[in-house]
């Protein structure tokens, strides 16, 4: 990934910040929300698209993240900074966990592995009543302060969430930078000859699901205090399912994957649902349908999603 | 045989009935050369994979530098400075070649935690940049390895087994699938880096000329035992070994 | 001690369901290297589809008929050629994604062209119970065990008796041998894509009584599936009906006597310690791993 490459996608994540000046309220939500789901895709990116490991399970740690920031800004009082890094180390601690049936099994039983987790933690959610309120759900979940300074409003959490969303990409972008980005890219392209080549791939493989669970639970606690309620149901398998789409529609193991993804998931059909034309409200309806079909389109065609078009372009070139 | 430092003492795998290596001793001394030769299902790679923990083999044992490494996985082996190349092309697809080249090393360098913030090309950046000059491969060193000919992802598996200056690296038949022309390119490279990374090898090899050019010692397996060992001109005008290529 | 016994043999008539679904996963998994993620949905739409056939008058045995060849040409053959030939050269991973893409497709389809409802659905068995050597049974349990563990055998003998069914296992086994000792590999296929559409049209006919025909009721029977598949034995036949069945009856033991809000959680954490220890399956064959 070259600097030319990638400033066009930073002008363009700036400039939607930016409309935030001028959108109403509910808008400026949406935006927060994308950016609260970027952190778990670009997380889930570094699993599946840049580690070569399998998961539907991303929704489950966004959850385990967005309930320990419920039950600890509430119920225990602690502020917003503290929970933070403990969603994150637990995240990380359960997605190390969960890396292990990946050096047992891969591709489609590690994914109903995964999914079989996120299963349980939905499950856990809604049962377990004493702790997360089960299908009620924990509700008034404060906003952050800064420096004493409320960032309680839409426009000011806004501005948090895509900045902190700014820090994680960076540090990814270090991470995957670094050489522990090219073990990664060895794992997922031959995990038998990077063994042999001394890349110990049990501990990239853990670590591949830990890192990417870790970013999931930091974005759940952002979610908790976005949504300032949380309950079971957003952080059911369909939603690991609908990142990992997001991941893979964009480009798997592309940087700037997700963010086109997480567009063609979240934004559009809420921007669709939104609209008051009668036209575009119908579009809303059918947008699942044609998505599902959009993706088994692209599974033909596009096989490295929509950002490969770009090099299939430039390879094109360079063939005549 | 004193200064031997790979002995292979009486491996065995069997599976089941079929004996697929049964009983084959030899010693490789430092910056040795060893040809292993023989026809199409005599054991070679299936004693590669004993030697490399690739596989468990059922009895004998593998000694390096003294120390028993009998069924140690190729993750420690690696760490003790045993590299390998596979029959089939192993490299790593959308990598680069010279990120493939790098990752090739990068691993031996400090610890796990001390690389997450190491420079990104690991301080490899010179040598990667020197092993793609050895294998003529400057022109496509910034492309990603899967969209190379066979012929140069053959180099790029090759040039990646020494990217660590290996102590000992078994090949496993270097030159199959590459065109006669690069066959001879390959051997010079071969003895290039013998000489100056000092490494010792075991190249299984069907490609005679190469091998009886390359090793001075060659052994010939034949339905998993060592029918004839010495230097390549005796193999080579052996009875027996005339007569398990080419059939009774 | 009879509660019990009722448990066990509702548990085995629910994992027989189960275990047909998870049949028609392994089969097209041995024979064509398939995945199916929207095998769930592989349920739901027939469902659907009997449902409106009903509708508009017809009695359940003709619509069951009629939908079991819609089946067969639209999740059968349609599937085969519009998704899975031109993807399976691409690898697993793609196919699966693209059975993901298929469930939401026919999913949000039924959602947004038919209703977001739940709507009840006719058993093919009388109602009502009866009492043999003191256990209580009832006919829908009975009915559904015997038409479901029928099929199965059915099935079982229709590959390992005729010709047409070793064929078939001699292509999962080996596809190139099979083509080398002269059987139509294509067909074999094709035949294994039509079976499995005709099984998930019976799984329909006995779990949505229960289940009752819903846009989402896939989620559950295509998971349930799964799990059965790998805790049997994924490259394995019979393989699919134990895990099918063990299922079935731990679900309801558990449900029974530990907690009705885990009974969900049983298949998972069978499927995990199985994953975990012995990731070929109870009956499973391991395949080693190639260099």
């Amino acid at each position: 990934m070259t600097v030319r490459s990638t400033w066009p996608w930073l002008v363009g994540m700036l400039v939607v910040a930016c409309t935030s000046f001028f959108l109403k309220r509910s808008d400026i939500y949406l935006l927060s929300l994308c950016s609260v789901y970027l952190m778990a895709t670009y997380g889930l990116n570094l699993t599946v698209g840049y580690a070569g490991q399998m998961s539907l399970g991303q929704a489950a740690f966004l959850g385990i993240g967005a309930y320990i920031g419920a039950i600890l800004m509430t119920k225990a009082g602690w502020p917003f900074w503290c929970v933070l890094p403990v969603a994150a180390i637990v995240c990380f601690v359960v997605g190390l966990v969960i890396g292990f049936p990946a050096l047992r099994v891969q591709h489609h039983y590690l994914a109903f592995a995964t999914l079989g987790f996120n299963v349980l933690v939905f499950l856990a959610l809604r049962n377990e009543e004493w702790l997360t309120g089960g299908t009620f759900g924990i509700a008034n979940i404060p906003r952050p302060t800064l420096f004493g300074y409320p960032l309680d409003t839409e426009f000011r959490f806004f501005w948090l969430t895509f900045a902190s969303l700014g820090v994680l990409m960076t540090l990814l972008w270090l991470l995957l930078r670094s050489p522990w980005g090219r073990a990664f890219a060895a794992l997922r392209d031959n995990p038998i000859r990077a063994e042999s080549l001394g890349v110990n791939i049990t501990a990239y493989t853990l670590f591949a699901f830990a890192i990417g669970a870790a970013a999931a639970g930091i974005g759940g606690v952002y979610y908790a205090s976005l949504v300032q309620f949380v309950e079971p149901g957003p952080f059911h398998f369909s939603t690991s399912l609908m990142m990992l789409l997001a991941v893979i529609v964009g480009g798997a193991g592309r940087f700037f994957g997700p963010l086109l993804g997480t567009v063609v998931i979240i934004l559009l059909p809420e921007l669709l649902r939104a609209s008051t034309v009668p036209a575009l409200q119908f579009m809303q309806k059918w947008y699942l349908v044609a998505f599902g079909v959009a993706v088994v389109l692209l599974m033909v065609w596009l096989p490295g999603g929509l950002l490969s078009l770009g090099d299939r372009w430039r390879r094109g070139r360079v063939g005549q | 045989m004193s200064a031997s430092f790979l002995e292979v003492n009486d491996v065995r795998k069997a599976y089941g009935a079929i004996r697929a290596v049964d009983g084959v001793s030899f010693a490789v001394g430092p910056g040795d050369i060893v040809g292993v030769i023989g026809p199409n299902g005599s054991g070679k790679t299936t004693l590669f994979n004993s030697i490399l923990g690739q596989i468990e083999p059922t009895s004998g044992h593998v000694a390096f530098c003294g120390e028993d490494v009998t069924g140690m996985s190729p993750l420690e082996l690696s760490r003790r400075g045993v590299g390998r190349t596979f029959q089939t092309l192993q490299v790593f697809g959308q990598l680069s070649v010279r990120d493939n080249l790098i990752v090739a090393a990068q691993e031996f360098q400090g610890s796990l935690g001390a690389r997450l913030f190491a420079r990104p090309d690991a301080g490899l950046g010179q040598a990667a940049d020197q092993m793609i000059e050895l294998f003529r491969l400057q022109h496509v060193a910034g492309l990603p390895a899967g969209r190379l000919s066979y012929g140069q992802q053959k180099l790029i598996d090759i040039a990646m087994a020494f990217m660590p200056r290996p102590r000992l690296v078994l090949l496993d038949e270097p030159c199959a699938g590459v065109n006669p022309s690069l066959v001879d390119q390959l051997r010079e490279l071969l003895v290039t880096l013998n000489r100056e990374q000092g490494g010792s090898f075991v190249v299984i090899e069907h490609n005679m000329d190469f091998i009886m050019r390359l090793c001075p010692h060659v052994i010939c397996m034949v339905e998993g035992k060592v029918l004839a060992r010495g230097a390549p001109a005796d193999v080579q005008s052996n009875r027996q070994v005339l007569a398990a290529y080419l059939g009774n | 001690m009879s509660e019990f016994v009722q448990l066990i043999v509702s548990g085995i008539a629910t994992g027989s369901i189960y275990a047909l679904a998870a049949l028609g996963f392994t089969l097209l998994w041995q024979a064509a290297g398939v995945i199916n993620f929207a095998q769930g949905e592989f349920v739901m739409l027939p469902a659907f589809g009997m449902l409106i056939c009903v509708s508009f008058g017809m009695p359940l045995w003709l619509a069951f008929l009629v939908t079991c060849a819609v089946a067969m040409l639209v999740l059968g053959w349609g599937f085969k050629v519009a998704i899975v030939d031109p993807l399976i050269r691409h690898g697993v991973i793609p196919l699966v994604i693209a059975t993901l893409g298929l469930s939401i497709a026919a999913k949000s389809t039924v959602r947004a062209g038919y209703s977001a409802l739940a709507f009840p659905f006719a058993s093919p068995f009388p109602e009502g119970q009866f009492a043999l050597a003191g256990v209580t049974l009832s006919y829908a349990d009975v009915g559904t065990l015997v038409l479901a563990g029928g099929i199965v055998v059915a099935l079982q003998a229709f590959l390992n008796r005729t010709v047409t069914g070793r064929a078939m296992q001699a292509v999962a086994q080996n596809a190139d041998a099979a083509r080398v000792l002269g059987i139509d590999v294509k067909r074999m296929v094709l035949y294994v894509f039509l079976i499995n559409a005709v099984l998930a049209v019976v799984t329909a006919l006995l779990v949505t009584p229960t289940y009752l025909a819903k846009f989402d009721m896939g989620d559950a029977i295509g998971q349930k599936a799964f799990f059965a598949a790998i805790i049997g034995g994924f490259n394995q036949t019979r393989g699919a009906l134990l895990g099918g069945v063990l299922i079935g009856v731990l679900e309801n033991l558990v449900g029974f006597y530990v907690s009705p809000e885990y009974k969900e959680g049983v298949a998972l954490v069978l499927f995990l310690f199985v994953i975990l220890f012995k990731p070929e399956g109870l009956l499973g064959r391991s395949e080693e791993r190639k260099v």
